[in-house]
């Protein structure tokens, strides 16, 4: 099932062509309207009449977080406040949030590209969309909201938070979708249990989880504790909120990139040179039909590769891999680039290991130390310390034949380590900035 | 023959152990034999009580991660070179003791000692068979 199927069915050369009609207008905006982009534009040299192929766009400058935090609050915003409807921050963990701005018409879009996302997800009317993300400055909530409603689902806002109260609703009301983060959904089902609830009997049928990375094996963690298809949605505040990347039911396998309002590109974080399609790097999106803020080549962070081959479901846009971490997550252990998903791919590996692990990171003298904690399950104890050390041995020999580094493994009781309501906390640095 | 025994993970933090008392405790559970195994990590607390079910329920109800295992309770000549005839037997027999630890109470003028092996049946039976005298487990939870 498709939300939008001439849009979503468009034959590549007419969807490249429309991109690039589309980008040659969003860059001639922004050169007349952004301060920011006028001069990155003025000092080297780019005008729209020079973009006559879609393998012009590399040679534009990038954006970066940072640029957002220099213009705080409005300074990238290429229309008048008064024609912004709504205003979204994302969550500022150092210094200022980043603001973003949408028109009514950057409203619309958005609810088209969530309402493509439900649908692509395999939700349609007649289900009722229980929307745990958080309502607020943060996109996600009111996001996945509008999208629900334009697909003319019935939606139940409960926001984040309450867990308890969000199993009753569920179980009373009858949800059939539930959209929260990934690690969320894996908390309800742990309440549930501890409720004496049994969460797989409700009718939940698809789970849309997104705003933090996740693994494939996760994906099964939740879909046996939860009893549905758990889907992976992709967006970033800067660049939409929600709804920028989907996967379709169909595949399960990979997020489709709605091409028609984003141009992705893959970059290597480091020379920051455009990869050949299909390796893997930070992905860079530029919009192309943004009007309350527009940006050009934004730098996400996050690391992918595009798959270009054609998909099952029959959409022609592009699939984004499963993000598999961020570039600004990235830890450096003595020189070594380890990102956290790498090692929850080794404890999903391990049979009964839970899904909730910590990774503290330290510095002794000169040397930086990773200690990972395991909460022990039953599944996975034994009464006899040797089976317990051999589990834990062999965590640290995984970690050590991936990743090449050594760590210390710390077996802990279970809910030691804080459960979030919202997005994982999943690494403790407390080294000292060096300089 | 069999005893059920419960093991807890316990973290190497203080208080846990006396977390596991109290929940116990006010349940009415009485501890019979126990023994803490502890690496400096972690420790493995092993107890035999009178209500085996009701002290795994409470304990899990806790947020500890509890098992249940099955040991054997042996009695064993409270003298000198006493001990030593059990395991003498168990060595004749090749029976592997995975661990032991010593019950609270006599049982008349003999002490009693809880064994873990990797093969209960084979133990219990180079036991019995060199007439060892191995303690029922309704003896074991009221004594």
């Amino acid at each position: 099932m498709m939300w939008n199927e001439e849009f979503e069915t468009l034959p590549r050369e007419a969807l490249e062509s429309l991109q690039l009609k589309r980008l040659q207008q969003t860059v001639a905006r922004v050169a007349e309207s952004v301060p920011l982009y006028r001069d990155k534009f003025k000092q080297s040299g780019i005008s729209a009449d020079k973009l006559t192929t879609l393998e012009h766009l590399r040679d534009l400058p990038f954006t970066v977080k940072q640029d957002m935090r220099d213009n705080y609050p409005y300074g990238l915003f290429a229309v008048p406040l008064e024609d912004i409807v709504r205003i979204h921050a994302s969550s500022g963990t150092t210094g200022k949030p980043t603001v973003v701005g949408y028109t009514r018409k950057d409203i619309d879009n958005w609810s088209e590209l969530m309402a493509r996302s439900f649908v692509a997800a395999g939700t349609h009317k007649g289900d009722v969309i229980h929307n745990a993300y958080g309502y607020g400055l943060f996109t996600g909530g009111l996001g996945a909201h509008y999208g629900a409603e334009r697909v003319g689902a019935s939606v139940i806002p409960m926001s984040g938070g309450n867990s308890k109260k969000q199993l009753m609703i569920m179980q009373d009301f009858g949800s059939t979708v539930l959209t929260c983060t990934p690690s969320y959904s894996l908390y309800l089902a742990e309440i549930a249990a501890e409720e004496g609830m049994d969460i797989r009997s409700l009718k939940l049928r698809v789970g849309i989880f997104g705003a933090e990375p996740w693994s494939e094996q996760m994906r099964g963690e939740i879909e046996d504790a939860l009893n549905l298809k758990a889907i992976d949605i992709y967006g970033l505040s800067e660049i939409l909120g929600p709804g920028v990347g989907i996967e379709c039911i169909e595949a399960q396998k990979g997020l489709h990139i709605w091409e028609d309002h984003f141009i992705p590109e893959i970059i290597d974080p480091v020379t920051c040179e455009v990869l050949p399609l299909g390796e893997q790097g930070e992905l860079v999106i530029t919009t192309i039909t943004k009007e309350g803020i527009p940006l050009i080549r934004y730098r996400t962070r996050d690391i992918t590769r595009v798959i270009a081959e054609p998909c099952v479901c029959g959409r022609t846009h592009r699939r984004l891999e499963r993000m598999s971490g961020r570039s600004d997550d990235m830890m450096i252990i003595r020189g070594v680039n380890v990102f956290p998903s790498q090692i929850e791919a080794v404890l999903f590996n391990i049979e009964g290991v839970e899904p909730h692990y910590q990774l503290i990171i330290d510095r002794e003298g000169i040397l930086d130390t990773l200690e990972v904690q395991v909460e022990v399950h039953e599944r996975i104890f034994s009464d006899e310390v040797k089976n317990l050390q051999q589990l834990a041995n062999r965590i640290r020999k995984e970690i050590k034949d991936l990743l090449g580094v050594t760590c210390q493994v710390h077996l802990v009781e279970p809910k030691t380590i804080a459960r979030s309501e919202g997005k994982a906390k999943r690494v403790i640095d407390n080294r000292k900035p060096s300089n | 023959m069999k005893v059920q025994q419960i093991s807890i993970f316990i973290e190497n933090k203080t208080g846990r152990l006396a977390e596991v008392s109290r929940v116990l405790g006010e349940q009415g559970v009485n501890i019979r034999a126990l023994s803490l195994a502890d690496t400096s990590d972690f420790g493995i607390l092993r107890l035999i009580v009178d209500q085996t079910e009701l002290a795994r329920e409470v304990l899990k109800k806790e947020g500890f991660t509890v098992s249940k295992t099955e040991v054997i309770a042996v009695e064993v000549p409270d003298r000198p070179l006493g001990l030593h005839s059990i395991l003498d037997i168990l060595d004749q027999g090749k029976v592997n003791v995975e661990y032991m630890y010593a019950f609270v109470e006599r049982c008349g003028e003999n002490a009693v000692i809880i064994f873990r092996f990797d093969n209960l049946e084979e133990a219990i039976r180079v036991l019995t068979a060199s007439n060892v005298h191995v303690l029922p487990g309704e003896r074991i939870y009221g004594m």
